[in-house]
């Protein structure tokens, strides 16, 4: 990339953080990972942390994000990446640590370690990108793809009755008691990006207080498998997605609250 | 330093407390669990770490986070646990951080039981975990060794980035002996951690842990690069124990619990005027061929003993090349072949390479 030089009568306003790398991406045009990328790495930038943090990948379509953040990173196998962070964490108390995780990878084959590692109250935040379907394999089933949702292993729609019903992980994980801070959030207009960052610094500063474990969802889209263009994809995600993943907090203990309140 | 007499499994974690693990992570299951109990009350008292985790899937994914951020990390199961493990284990070997792990073995296949056995040589040394790589494979024969070659393990482990795993039986496990553990060692700061390691990109470049290579060119490098590694591992860390060799005219190879035990057939054999000798390997892998070969030249036959249907005898034959006849024995389930058991195979071998002779 080349550096232009500002003109004297103009004023930078916007510039790419210093937690995300110069390399371009891979995902799709459309796709809302990079929202989230950028997301995080404004607010590792902004809290300060960019040299004490350390990342987990997971298996999925951000299989690669250890490229684009500009932190230490790892990558996990399909499912594993909370019991790594746990490890990691563990021998690394001073170190921010967060794992980056799509809906196969934590709500199916990954569902036991995160649901322990919330519920041991582990010391790292994980963001949790929800998008209905399996991206990196050419959209499949996802344990997220909701009733009737036609996928490539559902090619006539999800049959709940044969697969059973999406799981709403905000909601399972905000209920173990270990756990600082869940929220679902979406990415789907300017105001929800807002808000998801906002969400994601509460939950990397409830990690720096020490307060226990967070999890941002975020609701997302893949226009490409969902065969939409990226616009008709944010809207049918508005429409379908948080109707049946409604967007709020689902915990929030009162040291957490304080934190956000400032108090 | 004075013997003392503790249990194998007791001796294995607090072998390891010494050598200065900093993290344990592990799931119960017999007949390793004191290894587990052990660290749950040593690593606290030392202000280390010790988690017990959901399962064996989750326990060697926390050993490889640990490990990418240069922890001394080590974990422990037995036979059906440790095929939960291959998943991580073959992450990690290709990642190439450090980690210590120990199978005490039980008898299988499946659930199997908790008796002593030696069935998992084939997942040890060949590696069941997908993809091309190989463990260094450590095989005490006692508590002595179970406690020196953990240690050896963790500096092994550290001095090739690999993994590194003590393979025992229950026997060895659950067995008191008099041994003698060794000094304590620092633990390393987290400072000095290696500069690998994800300790964050403060000042550096970020570091990268990854087993992914998308590309075929880069994915045969990464290989290539494994292979060149395992062959330096191969050319300098085989180890074994030889009894009698040195006139040996038939000559026994076990290794673990039953390599002690053919250390009293070698005698009782002796008595009976079989020049009997014992090659126990202590390197499962990287294996003694050519120590073997070289036997195999001296020798009119070998026996290999093993409490299973028949597996490091395979390594046995491509060693020996056919220079003379080798033979198995072996028990199951959890049977431990005793010297009575094991003579008369030895006599048989006898008979059939002097007939060989006389025909």
């Amino acid at each position: 990339m080349s550096t232009v030089e500002i003109p004297a009568d103009m004023e930078l306003v916007y510039e790419r953080p210093e937690s995300l790398t110069q390399a371009d991406t891979h995902y799709c045009p459309g796709c809302t990972h990079g929202t989230i990328h950028r997301l995080i790495a404004e607010v590792l930038d902004e809290l300060g942390v960019r040299e004490k943090t350390i990342g987990i990948a997971p298996v999925g379509c951000s299989v690669l994000a250890y490229y684009y953040f500009d932190v230490d990173m790892a990558e996990a196998a399909h499912g594993r990446a909370p019991a790594m962070a746990t490890g990691l964490k563990r021998v690394s108390p001073d170190k921010v640590v967060f794992t980056y995780q799509g809906d196969g990878d934590l709500a199916s084959i990954g569902i036991a370690e995160i649901v322990y590692a919330a519920n041991r109250g582990e010391q790292f935040t994980t963001i949790f990108v929800n998008n209905a379907i399996y991206g990196m394999t050419g959209g499949q089933m996802a344990p997220t793809t909701l009733p009737g949702q036609v996928t490539t292993s559902s090619p006539t729609g999800r049959d709940v009755e044969m697969a059973g019903w999406p799981m709403k992980m905000a909601e399972l994980i905000g209920g173990l008691p270990g756990v600082a801070y869940v929220t679902r959030q979406a990415v789907l207009d300017v105001p929800g990006i807002r808000r998801t960052k906002k969400a994601i610094k509460l939950a990397f500063q409830a990690q720096l207080a020490g307060l226990g474990f967070s999890m941002v969802e975020v609701i997302s889209t893949c226009n490409t498998n969902w065969h939409m263009g990226p616009v008709e994809a944010l809207e049918w995600a508005k429409e379908h997605m948080v109707a049946y993943f409604p967007v709020g907090d689902t915990k929030m203990t009162d040291a957490v609250r304080a934190l956000k309140e400032g108090k | 330093m004075t013997k003392e007499l503790i249990e194998g499994n007791a001796a294995i974690a607090e072998a390891a407390v010494r050598a200065g693990v900093e993290a344990f992570f592990g799931y119960p299951i017999t007949p390793q669990t004191e290894v587990l109990e052990h660290f749950s009350k040593r690593l606290p008292e030392e202000g280390r770490v010790f988690l017990q985790a959901e399962s064996e899937v989750a326990s060697i994914n926390m050993v490889y986070g640990a490990a990418c951020a240069g922890a001394r990390v080590m974990t422990s199961s037995s036979s059906p646990g440790v095929s939960l493990m291959q998943e991580g284990i073959s992450y990690i070997a290709c990642s190439e951080v450090p980690v210590v792990l120990t199978n005490i073995m039980r008898g299988g296949p499946g659930l199997g039981n908790v008796q002593p056995a030696q069935g998992d040589y084939f997942q040890a040394v060949k590696s069941a975990g997908h993809g091309d790589y190989h463990m260094i494979v450590l095989a005490p024969a006692n508590v002595q060794e179970a406690i020196d070659y953990v240690v050896l393990a963790f500096d092994l482990a550290e001095k090739y980035r690999t993994l590194v795993m003590i393979v025992a039986d229950g026997s060895i496990g659950q067995m008191m002996e008099p041994a003698e553990l060794p000094p304590m060692r620092p633990v390393r700061p987290p400072k000095e951690r290696p500069s690998w390691a994800l300790t964050g990109a403060e000042g550096r470049e970020h570091n990268i842990i990854t087993s992914l290579y998308l590309g075929a060119e880069n994915m045969e490098a990464v290989n290539l690069r494994l292979q060149a590694k395992l062959k330096e591992i191969a050319a300098n860390e085989v180890r074994w124990k030889e009894y009698s060799t040195e006139d040996a005219e038939i000559l026994l190879v076990a290794f673990g619990t039953v390599g002690r035990i053919c250390q009293t057939v070698v005698r009782e054999a002796r008595a009976m005027g079989i020049k009997a000798g014992l090659l126990r390997p202590i390197t499962l892998w990287p294996f003694p061929s050519e120590r073997i070969a070289e036997l195999a030249g001296q020798v009119q036959g070998i026996l290999t003993v093993e409490m299973n249907a028949g597996q490091m005898v395979e390594d046995v034959r491509l060693a020996a090349e056919w220079r003379c006849p080798v033979r198995f024995y072996g028990r199951m389930g959890g049977i431990i072949p005793l010297p009575d058991d094991i003579l008369p195979e030895l006599e048989a071998l006898v008979a059939e390479v002097s007939q060989g002779e006389e025909g």
